[in-house]
């Protein structure tokens, strides 16, 4: 157990070293040789998730937004990139496994080359937020799969971060072509890839037909949420049929089902849940 | 003793009231491995590379029964990537941040326990992994994550020699299981992506003095020399991180090279980059090169040839086959290097045409682009550094694959000492098709696949066939599986809670067969109840 004066003293190493992180610049700020070294290490580091411009891919955010969700300051890029964001596919810096990670320095070039394709003002909104959530809990549906804020449904992912971890393209995409890129859903510590949220039919030894979402899967066992929100715990090889698809269990909304100005709607909706 | 920078737990003595687990394993014993399937004494079972196991007590008609026997846990966190030994009852192994421990093999209790304490500036790519030790007289043989080569008391785990073998802040590592010869700890280095000059080492095992090196990247007035653009040699790459094999009868050693730097940008390094990308046969005592076969030349894609090569007899042909990261299948003669046949055994898009002596060659517009270019296989490969095995019953060769394809995309770095050396970025295509991952058994006299299990998603487990008519593999959802040789078809599974990095053995106490596999951060042994 720590004495008393050790707990001070500890104490007050720690709020100076936070202090000291707070108040962490960016040593290489503004440099252009360093943005444009920053630009190779991001293409090689980020790029997987956030798009080889930064302006977001299917996994991760646009970092070219002034106003990012979980970094505002230089010291919060560095933490961030450093340690990554726990509950997110965001990892620390060389834990993937797979590539050598990056220096102190090497960081500090990926948020100069951020900064340097920032774009100041923030985009428009494109719909009315009332109305998206109008339309996310009634006509158009999206709760009775999708969660967002602890209402709605529980088949699809929870849509509450969505805007922090998508692109409005993204979002846009994923709803009228749900099928093009399935969204990840468990991530397990020792695999290499996430469970997508593929469809799956199956037929149990006593004739009984399951539709749902697979929630995990392995050679010999599958876990499937069905389209009621049940959970089916199944061994593959006593079911009489097994059939997967990535076709996704969400609905294609074209513009005749959903028209654009409604999309905007609801895509304003969501994005506001990032705001707040 | 307890030695500055490292704590170990040492049970100086340790009962084993049916075995004696005291015959010191002489070179002899290792070229003669054949007469003792009781015990796995090198990385792959045999100096052939085979990971093949005579013992059948485990079979197709019993290996639904096979039950877990005991589970030890490391504690650590990080992959295992590790291949045993298991010598008269003894299991020695390693395991992340340069962990090497040895157990009582009947029942996982533990003898003694290494634990290496590494500097904190050492960057190690791919994981703090190592795959394993290397076994002669009465040591053990580490290569650590600090370049450094250790031989230990086996019998307590105390430090013997400890040898610096190069530069740790410039890249170099070693993750590799060493190679036992003669008097010799063979053993190549780590570092393909840090723009290193590649090696492979030769130590005295009894004094850890250095008998030979061979830099797979040729300097100045060496042959291959001109195969490097100006001084882009002097950071070519060219690793060598895993285990080769060893021909007793011609002396010589087969041991496969990595990537040349920066892996995945050719400009500034025009040529064909010999030694990068290679089969290597050198003399064993002296560390002479007798001939190289090049897989992949000017590669830009990070496709490793380090996969292992595996010594095959076909009538009076001496051969050895290699499942090349590239996507083919290699046959070569192991006298004379000289290419037999070159199949293709996953999907790839790279090459459609040979060179005169047959070697796939590499389409124009294969290279990375600023914009992206999809190219398969993947930066991962076809296949990796997961063991293969070959059974010389079912005369299969089998291997874990996969099908992934990757957008390489330009992104030029200067050389910087320590800093990571790429030279381009690879990242998965939003549109491809999900990863696959397979068992995969080839027929090496035709190349012809002769059966597969796909798996849920790629895995990264090596592969060990038996003589009881069986394969077995991990998966990356935690299952050991055991599978019939002659079709894959699973005939049992154990969940372990934790995807597979590493590759099974087998050996036998007491009349009774063991299979081993590292999953998570534990080992688990299986047999018969």
């Amino acid at each position: 157990m720590l004495k008393c004066w050790q707990a001070a003293l500890f104490a007050s190493i720690s709020l100076a070293f936070s202090l000291q992180a707070f108040a962490q610049k960016n040593p290489l700020a503004g440099d252009p040789k360093a943005a444009k070294a920053g630009e190779s290490e991001f293409r090689i580091n980020c790029a997987l998730c956030h798009g080889l411009g930064a302006k977001g891919g299917g996994r991760g955010p646009d970092l070219t937004r002034a106003v990012k969700k979980h970094t505002h300051t230089d010291a919060d890029m560095f933490q961030v990139i450093s340690n990554g964001i726990p509950g997110t596919a965001m990892p620390a810096n060389g834990t993937n496994g797979q590539g050598v990670g990056m220096t102190e320095r090497e960081i500090w070039q990926i948020i100069a080359y951020l900064r340097s394709q920032e774009v100041k003002a923030s985009p428009a909104s494109l719909g009315n937020t009332a109305r998206g959530k109008e339309l996310f809990y009634g006509d158009a549906n999206c709760s009775m799969c999708h969660m967002v804020q602890g209402k709605g449904g529980r088949l699809g992912p929870d849509l509450t971060g969505v805007a922090g971890s998508r692109t409005r393209e993204a979002i846009i995409d994923s709803v009228r072509n749900p099928s093009r890129r399935l969204a990840w859903g468990l991530t397990e510590a020792t695999k290499e890839f996430p469970q997508e949220y593929e469809t799956l039919t199956v037929v149990t030894a006593d004739g009984k037909q399951i539709k749902g979402v697979t929630l995990n899967e392995d050679s010999f066992t599958v876990q499937i949420m069905d389209m009621s929100e049940n959970l089916h715990l199944l061994e593959k090889d006593k079911l009489r049929s097994f059939q997967k698809t990535r076709e996704s269990a969400m609905p294609k909304y074209t513009t005749d089902v959903l028209g654009d100005k409604d999309l905007h709607d609801v895509v304003a909706f969501l994005t506001s849940l990032e705001a707040k | 003793m307890n030695r500055p920078g490292q704590s170990r737990i040492a049970a100086a003595v340790f009962f084993c009231l049916a075995c004696t687990a005291s015959a010191q394993v002489t070179s002899e014993r290792l070229v003669n491995s054949a007469k003792e399937p009781q015990n796995w004494m090198t990385y792959s079972g045999d100096y052939s590379g085979k990971r093949f196991s005579a013992l059948d007590q485990i079979n197709t008609a019993n290996a639904p029964s096979l039950i877990p026997r005991w589970v030890y846990q490391l504690g650590s966190t990080g992959k295992m990537e590790t291949s045993p030994l298991e010598v008269d009852g003894v299991l020695y192994a390693t395991g992340p941040d340069d962990r090497a421990f040895a157990l009582d093999a009947r029942t996982g209790r533990p003898l003694w326990i290494y634990q290496r304490q590494l500097p904190g500036d050492i960057r190690p790519c791919c994981g703090r992994v190592n795959r394993g030790l290397a076994i002669l007289g009465g040591k053990v043989f580490m290569g650590t994550l600090d370049a450094h080569v250790v031989a230990m008391d086996a019998k307590t785990g105390a430090v013997i020699w400890d040898v610096a073998a190069a530069d740790y802040r410039t890249g170099n590592s070693f993750t590799v299981a060493p190679l036992a010869v003669k008097n010799l700890m063979i053993i190549g280095v780590s570092g393909g992506e840090y723009g290193i000059r590649g090696f492979i080492d030769a130590y005295d095992a009894a004094t850890g003095q250095r008998k030979w090196r061979f830099y797979t990247v040729p300097g100045p007035g060496e042959p291959g020399h001109d195969t490097w653009q100006g001084e882009s040699w002097k950071v070519g790459g060219a690793p060598a991180w895993n285990t080769g094999t060893y021909d007793p009868g011609s002396n010589l050693l087969y041991w496969p090279t990595g990537n040349p730097s920066p892996s995945n940008r050719g400009a500034g390094r025009a040529g064909d980059n010999l030694y990068s990308n290679c089969l290597l046969a050198l003399d064993a005592d002296t560390g002479k090169l007798k001939w190289y076969f090049q897989f992949t030349k000017h590669d830009e894609h990070d496709w490793d040839a380090t996969q292992v090569p595996v010594m095959l007899d076909a009538g009076d042909k001496h051969l050895i086959v290699q499942a090349n990261r590239n996507g083919f299948f290699y046959v070569l003669d192991r006298s004379t290097g000289k290419l037999i046949s070159a199949t293709e055994y996953g999907k790839q898009t790279w090459s459609d045409s040979k060179d005169t002596e047959g070697r796939p060659i590499a389409k124009k517009d294969a290279s990375p682009t600023l914009t992206g270019h999809t190219v398969c296989p993947g930066a991962l490969g076809s296949t990796n550094f997961l063991a293969p095995s070959y059974s010389p019953q079912t005369r299969t060769f089998y291997l874990t694959a996969r099908d992934q394809c990757d957008i390489f995309s330009t992104a030029p770095q200067p050389y910087e000492p320590g800093h990571a050396f790429y030279g381009s970025a690879y990242f998965p295509s939003e549109e491809a098709e999900p990863y696959l991952g397979f068992l995969k058994g080839i027929d090496p006299a035709t190349g012809e696949i002769k059966g597969k299990f796909q798996h849920t998603s790629p895995t990264w487990s090596g592969v060990l066939s038996t003589a009881g008519g069986l394969v077995f593999t991990g998966d990356a959802e935690g299952n050991f599986i055991a599978f019939d040789a002659s079709n894959l078809k699973p005939l049992w599974h154990f969940q372990m809670g934790a995807a597979v990095y590493a590759p099974p053995i087998a050996f036998a106490i007491d009349g009774k067969e063991f299979v081993i596999i590292a999953a998570g951060s534990a080992l688990y042994a299986f047999g018969l109840p």
